[in-house]
């Protein structure tokens, strides 16, 4: 890696200008000016070069030098990331806290991980074995929860001729190969550039939120993406928290881009005391957090979700099931535009740079499920969920556009619903998945026979819901036949008890799939003895005005467990119940 | 703010548009320095450096280029950031929207100097926001509720009682809070009338001597509103995180605010985005709002509440929509309430309080708070539908059931929002709601336990 000095030329915005370097290279970081910002070259034109700076730059001066190193924009990986909470470039914000109180300081400065600190390994391999990339040379236990494999890292491989075993620090190594190639407990790498594996794998598992209109309904595969867009206050970021709180998997991304700080606070304090579903421990434990919120520098706002998905894939690489949350991708296009504003370029839709659509597919196309490097063949998973923020709501902007095209499954928030209280906002009928084929056969042989079916009842009846209701703003309630508002009824309550999850509810937060499975049942069960009784000749009103529809409602109350066979007892008294309603 | 003049100085201005000076051969410059230009006639305006290219320099001036010419003007780097003098002496005065006082007394002696563009605060440094703010307004207190550290903006349409609201919830929340209580307004291109208005109530309140006013009128420089909320609420962290204070900030008209940044934007000539506001808007209005907020280990916080006049009363203009994208709920103002003589007017279905669930329960609120207010929001929501059914289908096509709710609605604007000037407990507030509930049968299981 070479070194190269320029002069400071020009400042506007997060964007500076830089004459005099020799051979820059484009997307390696520089340190800029007296107080030694962290900047990045994303343009090079003639003897001009432009960077961008992580940091804000008001009171940079013409003149100040620049240093460049040749080195592209890294994050370090290792055990230490867990637990963690870091700005955009990976600058541990604990540590800046510790040294700094509450606000950031310009040009601080901190290693992303603590590299003295002591961790027990246990080797794997010993000497003399053969070793490749992305073999497992031993553990760490991270956290309580975690088990962080020391990989060998991509592009390296040979015979091991010492192996250490027990405390070591990430200034140390491990194991030493032959040529004398170290291996220690840290790597770093390129954030901009996706981490290797063996083979991208299809979807066949699906990726379980605990969420009953996410998982029936509109499901995502594990290594699959969905996109969230919605209006401000539609319930975007409660979606990502409770999924990152709820979903079943083994480590969770939230990568803050462009939102609030006081999402963060909230997290920060919660996760800690709060259990993940699977095993019972803080589900801090399994979290690292990348936060750059909106008032912190935009270029490192652009960074932050490639830091964000690169932790991710690096997780994934040691067989771990891994989301990677993200809120708000939109806040990350907007960063791009204003910096692409500042280069001046030729601007494409809504002013956002012409290669918009290319660089969210980049960035989309690093989820997926995969078979790992290293000789075990293990499978990883990077699943992301990211949320949109479309202006005024209006979904036809290029950001959403831009992100359906790359999305498996849409989960469009509806601010009529979010207006009603009505959350999950989701709109179902505007919402699709593309893996519901897919992953048909795992919901036969892992819920139950008929679940497949049952949604597609589902699907019809809410279908059948909106119709009915815009038949009733023409003629009325009372003008409908009753056999429909039996079914508008039924609608409404598959609507209520079913598609309504409020995300604050103890009990009801996270729904396994059997709880998911019973509700339906019984909503469906409700359907058809109240059909039958009708046929039967019993009055509407009779049906209507008994209580067991109020009942189905609050099954959600019940927790996961044992829920089939409460459910199946009240199924029982349904079915009483309406034999003994009494006909006209 | 002071300004030391010093040495250097360019009788070098080629090119002036807008409110924009180009300088040139201006070395040792650097982003965000404030300058000092010096008229032909020896008056003395403010400018900072926007960008630097080479020996150029684009100097945005405060007062307007008007009367600056380019052999004859001269501009002074000062060498410093935008710095606001702070001190406790600052209660009870009233200064424009560059920080100099206009009330007529001698300047205050600051305790120190802080650049008005602040530092973010850090992450993890947040106090999760949970301490409930009582001010006395029902559809506030009992459905949006408002917690210490947070941002809740008034969403307001021209000729809307925006002002009067702010200025009720800042005179009952004061009953309500500790001593430790003060309150900031930063005034943006409001009419002199509205300036009286102000200054007169906050006498009224008895709150001027917890109160700081910077007041920047539609006469004004229209660039100085740049400046006016980040002077606002450096002045509002220093009280709160150097001395305890629980700040109020109240920004008014942030439209006028977004309008002084799209001037700058096409002087410079950006690529506009919507509506031609800058593209860096929402960047720009963050840096702003997320200074409000509580600190681990320190007693004070900010508490900002923006007041914003949404052109054409359309929420999906860029400064409300913007606005509602970084704040944590909102609280939008009805033209059809206002019209039916509904004070506050209150448009419920579309407020929201994202830290209300922070603020409320057991031991902060009342048990059950978020039932009723889940309860009420159902209900009026239903209550609108119906009454937008009635519009095509007449009161004939309505069941009995639809006929309570269309009542419920009624009984709910006049009674619950529209409380006029009454400062409720949210007890009270609490208690009419669920009253208001049983009269929809559906709803009656909900009561106070
Ligand atoms: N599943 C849910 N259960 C209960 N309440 C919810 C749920 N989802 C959203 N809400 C309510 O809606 C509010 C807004 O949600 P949220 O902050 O997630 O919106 P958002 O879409 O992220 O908005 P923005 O784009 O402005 O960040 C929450 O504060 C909460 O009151
Ligand atoms: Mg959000």
């Amino acid at each position: 890696m070479k070194e190269t000095r320029g002069k400071i030329f020009g400042v506007a915005g997060p964007t500076v200008m830089v004459k005099g370097m020799t051979g820059p290279v484009m997307n390696t970081v520089c340190l800029v000016g007296k107080q030694g910002l962290l900047g990045e070259i994303i343009r090079i034109k003639g003897e001009l070069v432009t960077l961008q700076v992580y940091e804000d730059t008001s009171g940079i001066s013409v003149g100040e030098e620049v240093i460049s190193y040749g080195i592209p924009l890294s994050v370090t990986l290792g055990p230490g990331l867990l637990t963690g909470i870091f700005d955009g470039i990976q600058r541990p914000l604990e540590k800046i806290r510790a040294a700094a109180g509450g606000f950031i300081t310009r040009g601080i400065k901190f290693e992303a991980l603590d590299i003295d600190r002591k961790w027990e390994f246990t080797p794997l391999k010993e000497k003399g074995d053969y070793v490749g990339p992305g073999d497992i040379l031993g553990t760490v236990q991270e956290t309580e929860r975690i088990v962080h494999k020391i990989m060998v890292p991509p592009g390296l491989s040979g015979t091991i001729t010492e192996m250490k075993s027990g405390e070591v620090s990430g200034a140390e190594y491990v194991c030493m190969l032959e040529k004398g190639k170290f291996i220690g407990l840290f790597q770093e790498w390129p954030v901009r550039k996706p981490r290797p594996f063996s083979a991208k794998l299809p979807p066949s598992t699906p990726f379980i939120t605990g969420q009953r209109v996410f998982d029936t309904l509109l499901p995502v595969a594990e290594g699959g993406t969905a996109i969230v867009p919605g209006g401000f206050g539609t319930g975007k970021t409660v979606v990502e928290q409770t999924i990152a709180k709820f979903s079943r998997s083994d480590i969770v991304i939230y990568v803050g881009c462009g939102e609030r700080g006081n999402e963060m606070s909230e997290i920060l304090s919660d996760f800690p005391a709060l259990k993940d579903p699977t095993s019972g421990l803080p589900l801090s434990l399994r979290t690292v957090i990348v936060v750059n919120t909106s008032n912190m520098p935009v270029a490192a706002r652009e960074a932050s979700i490639f830091t964000g998905i690169t932790i991710a894939e690096y997780f994934r690489d040691m067989g771990y099931s891994v989301a990677m949350l993200a809120d708000s991708i939109s806040r990350w296009a907007e960063a791009l535009r204003e910096i692409s504003s500042r280069l001046e370029e030729m601007p494409g839709e809504e002013g956002f740079p012409p290669y918009l659509a290319t660089q969210l597919g980049i960035f989309y196309e690093r989820s997926g499920k995969v078979r790992c490097l290293g000789s075990d063949a293990r499978t990883g998973s990077v699943t992301v969920i990211s949320a949109v923020s479309p202006p005024g709501g209006d979904f036809s902007e290029p950001v959403t556009q831009a992100s359906l095209r790359f999305a498996g499954s849409l989960w469009a928030l509806d601010p009529d619903l979010a207006y009603r209280r009505h959350f999950p906002a989701v709109n179902w009928l505007a919402s699709f998945s593309l893996y519901q084929a897919e992953l048909n056969d795992w919901f036969g042989e892992n819920v139950a026979e008929d679940m497949v079916k049952l949604r597609g009842r589902l699907y019809s009846l809410l279908q059948r819901q909106t119709e009915l209701r815009d038949i009733i703003q023409i003629i009325g309630v009372e003008a409908l036949q009753e056999s429909d508002r039996l079914t508008l009824e039924a609608a409404n309550l598959a609507t209520e008890a079913f598609l309504k999850q409020s995300a604050f509810s103890e009990v009801d937060a996270f729904n396994t799939y059997e709880k998911q499975y019973w509700i339906l049942k019984a909503i469906f069960a409700f359907m058809e003895c109240a059909e039958a009784a009708l046929k039967r000749g019993v009055y509407i009103e009779t049906i209507l005005e008994n209580p067991v529809r109020g009942r189905i409602n609050r099954m959600k109350d019940f927790a996961n467990e044992g829920f089939q066979a409460r459910a199946e007892e009240m199924m029982r008294d349904i079915e009483n119940e309406f034999t003994m309603l009494e006909e006209k | 703010m002071p300004i030391d003049l010093i040495e250097r100085q360019y009788r070098t201005i080629s090119s002036i548009s807008g409110p924009l000076i180009f300088v040139e051969k201006l070395s040792g410059g650097s982003l965000g320095e404030m300058c000092v230009v010096e008229l032909a006639d020896g008056e003395k305006r403010i400018g900072q450096i926007l960008q630097l290219m080479g020996t150029t320099a684009i100097v945005q001036v405060l007062q307007g280029t008007s009367g600056i010419d380019s052999e004859a003007s001269r501009v002074f780097p000062t060498g410093q950031t935008a710095r606001i003098g702070v001190s406790k002496e600052l209660f009870g005065r009233v200064l424009n929207g560059f920080g100099e006082p206009i009330d007529g007394l001698p300047p205050i002696v600051p305790d120190e100097y802080l650049d008005i563009s602040g530092l973010p605060m850090n992450p993890a440094s947040r106090e999760k926001p949970d301490f409930f703010v009582q001010t006395g307004i029902s559809a506030i207190d009992g459905l949006n509720t408002l917690v210490r550290g947070q941002k809740l903006p008034i969403f307001s349409g021209a000729g809307l009682p925006a002002k009067e609201l702010a200025l009720q919830i800042v005179r009952q929340a004061r009953v309500s809070e500790t001593a430790d209580f003060a309150v900031i307004l930063g005034a943006m291109g409001i009419t002199s009338r509205e300036d009286f208005f102000f200054r007169k109530s906050l006498q009224e309140a008895g709150a001027l001597e917890r109160t700081i006013a910077f007041i920047n009128q539609v006469s004004d420089p229209t660039i100085e509103r740049l400046f006016t909320p980040r002077i606002a609420l450096t002045v509002a962290e220093y009280l709160a995180f150097e001395h305890g204070y629980h700040v109020m900030v109240v920004l008014t008209d942030m439209t006028s605010y977004c309008e002084s940044l799209r001037e700058i934007g096409s002087a410079r000539e950006e690529i506009p985005g919507r509506r031609s506001y800058p593209g860096y808007m929402y960047t720009d209005l963050a840096t702003l709002y997320e200074r409000a907020g509580r600190l681990k280990g320190r007693k004070g916080s900010v508490t900002l509440m923006p007041i914003l006049t949404m052109p054409d009363d359309d929420i999906t203009h860029p400064i409300p929509d913007l606005t509602g994208y970084i704040t944590e709920g909102q609280i939008v103002l009805s033209r059809a309430l206002h019209r039916k003589g509904i004070y506050p007017p209150v448009d419920v279905l579309p407020c929201l309080s994202r830290l209300m669930g922070l603020g409320i329960g057991e031991g902060k609120t009342r048990d059950g708070h978020r039932k009723i207010s889940d309860q009420l929001y159902s209900a009026y929501a239903r209550g609108m539908d119906v009454r937008r059914l009635v519009t095509i289908v007449g009161e004939e096509g309505l069941s009995d059931l639809d006929r309570k709710y269309l009542e419920f609605a009624d009984a709910f604007e006049r009674k619950f929002v529209g409380q006029g000037e009454a400062d409720r407990s949210i007890d009270e507030t609490l208690d009419l709601g669920l009253e208001l509930l049983k009269s929809v049968p559906e709803m009656e299981a909900v009561r106070r336990k």
